[in-house]
């Protein structure tokens, strides 16, 4: 079996995927995605630098590039996990949120403007404090708790003057009073076989990039069922998915993360995430 | 070990025979540097900061 490995910097999690699947007996091949090369013309999509693959796993630390690699893979006849549709609609925040909600999943209640005065209106049906969120981003970068109306102006004020993509698409979520933890749970095919509890006590936004401490968490079937449900509605076959704890209204589906870094997960459970992984993609791509 | 030139203070860094493009390496002066393919040998760049749409 020839697996590939498309990625920009190689961190734990690829360098581990890269020597267990050796172990494991498969050919897995890094690919650095500075050096492929698509081709098209009228009779299809060629890349000569990816060669033969019997699938392709994607863990650019580009969501652009993730996006749009997986998608140029597959109209190349490429198995890519994850695909190119999952990889969008996670990835902007504003449409996952939307999924989740029309789909009866339960998620933080959120409002989404293209205006700022419409915007700012829209907030008050949430109530503050309100979390500022940029459509598209990671590791909890440019989140901001707007404790009031002014806070929020400055911050939407802030939003608009950088050179993201959806600068002026304001993505409003309440405020979850968190127990000063958050749960990142990872649905691998169609398992969930591990998670952890991230806790911050000093800050309310609990992403382990922002030195949040991983703890194991035991799986309990609600939120194994809550996983399973977001997977249906992303698909993929490897993703990280972000859960709050609501005092009043229980578990609460915030974000799936569709390359998802598990090196902490990996360390704190002992939980072989690589060797299941390719244990599935292995499943998968005989199908 | 392949002997590279920092880009950014000229001095020697040490990097494994079979290092990867995209790998980090923390040199001495501060840098912290990338590895990359140049005419198909290893060469070092100045590695890019957390860009805009990083993340999982």
């Amino acid at each position: 079996m020839r697996i590939g490995v498309t990625y920009d910097i190689l961190r734990w999690e690829e360098r581990d995927i890269l020597e267990k699947g050796r172990r494991m007996g498969m050919e897995v091949i890094p690919i650095h995605l500075d050096e492929v090369i698509f081709s098209m013309d009228g009779n299809g999509v060629k890349s000569q630098t990816l060669g033969e693959m019997d699938s392709i796993i994607q863990r650019s630390i580009s969501h652009t590039r993730a996006y749009l690699t997986s998608a140029l893979m597959e109209s190349a006849g490429y198995m890519v996990f994850n695909g190119s549709s999952t990889i969008e609609r996670a990835g902007n925040k504003a449409i996952a949120s939307s999924l989740l909600s029309s789909r009866g999943v339960p998620t933080p209640k959120t409002v989404v403007g293209l205006q700022r005065e419409v915007a700012l209106k829209a907030a008050h049906t949430l109530g503050f404090p309100v979390v500022i969120k940029p459509v598209e981003g990671s590791w909890g970068r440019m989140t901001a708790k707007a404790e009031d109306e002014d806070s929020l102006w400055s911050f939407m004020e802030y939003q608009e003057g950088t050179s993201l993509k959806y600068r002026n698409v304001f993505y409003l979520q309440q405020f979850i009073r968190k127990p000063g933890r958050d749960i990142r749970v990872f649905v691998i095919g169609d398992e969930v076989p591990v998670g952890i509890y991230r806790i911050n006590d000093s800050n309310w936004r609990t992403n382990t990039a922002l030195g949040a401490k991983a703890e194991p968490v035991d799986i309990n079937s609600e939120l194994r069922d809550l996983a399973l449900k977001a997977r249906e509605v992303f698909g993929g076959i490897f993703l990280g998915i972000d859960v709050f704890e609501d005092p009043k209204e229980g578990y609460l589906v915030n974000e799936v993360n569709t390359v998802p870094e598990y090196k902490n997960t990996a360390r704190v459970t002992g939980y072989d995430i690589t060797g299941t992984l390719l244990t599935k993609l292995r499943e998968a791509s005989r199908k | 070990m392949a002997q590279l030139k920092c880009p950014i203070c000229g001095g020697q860094v040490s990097v494994e025979d079979d290092a990867l493009p995209g790998e980090l390496v923390e040199h001495e002066c501060g840098a912290q540097l990338e590895v990359f393919k140049k005419n198909e040998t290893l060469s070092l760049r100045l590695a890019e900061e957390v860009g805009e749409d990083w993340g999982e």
